[in-house]
């Protein structure tokens, strides 16, 4: 609706609409104040120049009233500003489980994006039109930055943790991705594109890559090859917390913290167990930290998550 | 080259007071400049440092903006990545936050609270000479072939991953802040200990409280830089993992501690650039500064709140959404005593009698400047927009209209304002105001751009960018040699007016600060006798055309 502005970035999600309008308030206020100080500062320079005719007669001296006035008029208008903003900084950083999810692994100078049915992309992020896309971001080496201009979304990626990040293309089409976060040498080449398909389009690409397994099932083969399934798998005979519906359920800890068991909860129990150790079991597990890439971690969150997807399937 | 000076005052009065030589002329040995403890020679030194290395950053940034003329660029990504970081490096620590304390900080300090000396007169010297040391690390990381990972020295890029002379340049930054907090100790132990009779503090001239206040945020600020910069080396070089999270540690904490100190220094940078401001509009607008106690306590005010904003660099980094909440809340209320300082300054204009004069012209464009910087810093604190621009060069243009556009601008208001009382020569005003306005106009041709290239979407720190982002990138860049031929053209007619400018009197502004009421340029030992203030700053009638210095002694139109 702001395409009419010269020079308008391009508009293509629900979360830009939202940004567009706070930001077009804030160019309001701010070019009021602008406005304010120029046309002030114009006006006195004119008028009261040097050999003017203007009277300088009858100077303002209590200055208090006049500054407590535009104390309280800035305040004002700046909570206003930070309220509004708060408001959607929150709904855009608080991600929903969505109805797709991608995986991103950022490493320098690619994103590699990984869809839950296994197909696997460089630089380039296929998604359907009007979905919500809860995007889960991992970074192998430095922080990098997840940014879509036109939709208006940014969060960095930073090692040693997952990211998440959502969106919800309204508009079909290709759009830049990019880094937004120096990350060395080819930093200015950490590119690729969003391609918004429609859903017919997407369910076509999604075939179109020839893929077999899906990204759980590519996760259930590290599963094995790593020895979790002989203390996690269901014929173990090993005290161990069950995996099966763990994803986004609340998670009592042995020294009495509560932990919301989402992606990054996940990656942090596999790399660095004897830090979350469950509530009721004994602390057994081995540390897998620079045993796994983040590429095989995504793969293993899959699984954990859709462990319980089966779980609630049955 | 025909050339007028212009003087408000009365014609400069035969040096019959003259029984003590001035400091310039007092001795002139190499060694009476490079051992001398006199305040206002010392200033003369840092002022040749830090010109030296506004330069120096300049050509890298000349660099940058020729590579940015054109997509493809010039410049090897290697090289561009360094020169960046060492445009950072070095604007930022070699020249920005030194540049106003330590030249016009160090000569008027004592002079305009009526003292002889700082309280440290030695320590004073030492700072100059750390200051160089630093000096002579970052030019051997530069020549080297420079650092390449940011100013910002991220971790785990610059701990693990970058290959430049990443730790030469931090153990530059390091040294450095030994140079700030040894001038900022002085500055606070002198403006305590050694005002004259009289000299209350609420008769302290603006630009002293600025002084003040930025002290306080150097002395308090910089240890932290210390220990960022060693805790860096320690994991560089020990491999004790602190921030690489390969080690168990977590790089956000470098940027928790990074900014601790980097955000305070932002204003480091700009509380000295308000109190120029807040001496040339009064002087030159003839009239006293409106509400001079709402700007003091709008200066401490931000002192105070530079400490607990540093987190709003960190919205999109992956901290908790509730500290984001928290700090944008903070950084808001720091941006309320920074507006009531513009519209003070607007108003103090009102019923003035305005006079043009160079000085002016740079303190008005320091206004504009700071309140367009503002105004995009409050776009910033506002989290839903900082999510969307954060990294790009919106931020890039924000942070250049308040520390170069601000605060450079005042560096050349000062250095025009105090000219004749620091060399006793008269600048040609027609050059000066040629070069203000072009200043101005260069310095908005070259970062408006940049608020636009950010929006779209251009990110910071890339050597390359789409081809339909050039026309931007090509309008910044020619703005940028406006600029550059701006910066130079003083360094010109300064450096002419030094051998041919008019010989300046005691106080050819009319102005009523303590500085002026001592001989241009001022005897070692500043005062012939001790100063007796009787009056707050800024005593101008601009209805009578009339003037009290702090002295007390009225003067006719």
């Amino acid at each position: 609706m702001y395409h009419w502005i010269p020079f308008w970035p391009d508009t293509a999600a629900v979360n830009a609409i939202v940004v567009n309008n706070l930001y077009i308030a804030e160019l309001g206020v701010s070019g009021l104040i602008m406005v304010t100080v120029v046309a002030m500062m114009l006006t006195f320079c004119i008028r009261y120049r040097k050999g003017s005719a203007a009277s300088r007669a009858d100077r303002v001296q209590k200055t208090w009233h006049f500054e407590i006035g535009w104390t309280i008029a800035t305040l004002g208008a700046f909570l206003v500003l930070f309220v509004w903003g708060a408001a959607i900084y929150i709904w855009l950083y608080q991600a929903p489980r969505g109805d797709e999810e991608v995986y991103v692994v950022a490493k320098r100078w690619m994103w590699k994006i990984e869809h839950p049915g296994g197909q696997s992309e460089i630089d380039a992020l296929h998604v359907p039109v009007n979905k919500t896309i809860r995007v889960v971001m991992a970074s192998e080496d430095v922080i990098h930055s997840f940014f879509v201009p036109a939709f208006r979304i940014k969060r960095d990626v930073v090692p040693g943790t997952l990211e998440t990040i959502w969106f919800k293309a309204d508009k079909i089409g290709v759009f830049k991705l990019e880094c937004a976060q120096f990350c060395g040498l080819q930093h200015a080449t950490m590119q690729g594109e969003v391609d918004v398909l429609s859903g017919p389009d997407y369910a076509r690409w999604l075939t179109e890559q020839g893929v077999h397994e899906s990204l759980a099932e590519q996760g259930e083969a590290v599963f094995r090859a790593h020895g979790c399934s002989g203390c996690h798998g269901n014929n173990s005979t090993v005290h161990a917390p069950p995996l099966a519906g763990l994803y986004g359920t609340y998670v009592h800890m042995q020294d009495g913290s509560v932990r919301l068991a989402d992606e990054a909860y996940i990656r942090d129990c596999i790399l660095n167990p004897r830090s979350f150790t469950v509530a009721g079991y004994p602390p057994l597990m081995p540390d897998f930290a620079g045993q796994l890439g983040e590429d095989d971690l995504l793969k293993l969150v899959a699984y954990i998550k859709s462990l319980g997807k089966q779980e609630s399937a049955q | 080259m025909s050339v007028t000076t212009v003087e408000r005052g009365p014609a400069a009065e035969p040096a019959a007071a003259a029984s003590e030589p001035s400091y310039l002329t007092g001795e002139n040995t190499v060694a009476s400049w490079l051992l001398t403890r006199d305040h206002k020679r010392i200033a003369l030194l840092f002022f040749a440092s830090i010109t030296f290395f506004f330069f120096i950053g300049g050509f890298a940034a000349t660099l940058m903006r020729l590579n940015l003329a054109t997509p493809e660029g010039l410049l090897q990504p290697a090289v561009y990545n360094r020169m960046f970081t060492m445009h950072g490096i070095i604007m930022v620590w070699f020249f920005l936050i030194p540049s106003i304390p330590t030249t016009f900080g160090n000569f008027f300090v004592p002079l305009m609270i009526g003292a002889r000396d700082l309280a440290f007169p030695r320590v004073n010297l030492a700072s100059w000479y750390v200051f160089n040391l630093s000096g002579l690390v970052v030019l051997f990381a530069l020549v080297m072939g420079g650092a390449d990972a940011g100013w910002t020295f991220y971790t785990p890029l610059s701990t693990s991953y970058a290959n430049g002379y990443v730790f030469a340049a931090a153990l530059a930054v390091f040294i450095n802040g030994f140079s700030s907090i040894m001038t900022s100790l002085n500055f606070i132990v002198t403006i305590h200990r050694l005002r004259a009779p009289g000299m209350t503090w609420m008769r302290l001239p603006l630009f002293i409280w600025g002084i003040y206040a930025v002290s306080g945020v150097m002395l308090t600020a910089t240890p932290v830089l210390a220990m960022d910069t060693f805790l860096l080396a320690v994991e560089r070089f020990l491999g004790v993992g602190l921030f690489d999270p390969n080690h168990g540690g977590d790089p956000l904490l470098w940027q928790h501690m990074f900014w601790f100190y980097s955000h305070p220094a932002v204003y480091i940078m700009i509380l000295p650039a308000m109190g120029v401001a807040s001496e040339i509009i009064p002087c030159y607008a003839r009239r006293p500064i409106f509400g001079y106690s709402g700007m003091t306590m709008a200066l401490m005010a931000i002192a105070i709140l530079s400490f607990f904003v540093w987190a709003h660099h960190m919205f999109v980094a992956g901290i908790s959404i509730y500290s984001g909440v928290a700090f944008s809340l903070m950084t808001f209320f720091v941006a309320v005593p920074s507006a009531i300082k513009v519209f003070n300054w607007t108003v103090s204009l009102h019923k003035g009698s305005i006079i043009f004069d160079a000085p002016m012209l740079y303190a008005l464009s320091f206004v504009l400047l700071f309140t367009l910087g503002g105004v995009t810093g409050l776009m910033l604190a506002t989290l839903g927009i900082d999510v969307d621009v954060h990294g790009t060069y919106f931020v890039v243009a924000h942070f250049h209209y308040v520390m170069v556009g601000a605060t450079v601008s005042a560096f050349f208001g000062a250095l025009h304002y105090w000219w004749p009382k620091m060399t006793g020569r008269l600048y040609p005003e027609i050059w000066a105001r040629f070069a203000a306005i072009l200043t101005f106009v260069g310095f908005n041709l070259t970062f408006f751009p940049q608020f636009i290239l950010g929006y779209l979407g251009m990110p910071r720190r890339s050597y390359t960018y789409s081809p339909e982002w050039q026309s931007w990138n090509l309008l910044s860049s020619a703005g940028a040699s406006i600029l550059a031929i701006a910066y130079i053209l003083p360094l010109l007619y300064l450096g002419w007016s030094l051998l041919r400018g008019r010989k300046a009197s005691a106080n050819p502004w009319r102005a009523t600060g303590l500085e002026w009421a001592t001989r241009s340029p001022p005897p070692a030992h500043n005062f012939e006798r001790t100063p007796v203030v009787a009056l707050e700053p800024y005593c101008y009638d601009p209805e009578r055309d009339t003037y009290v210095t702090q002295e007390g002694v009225p003067h006719a139109g």
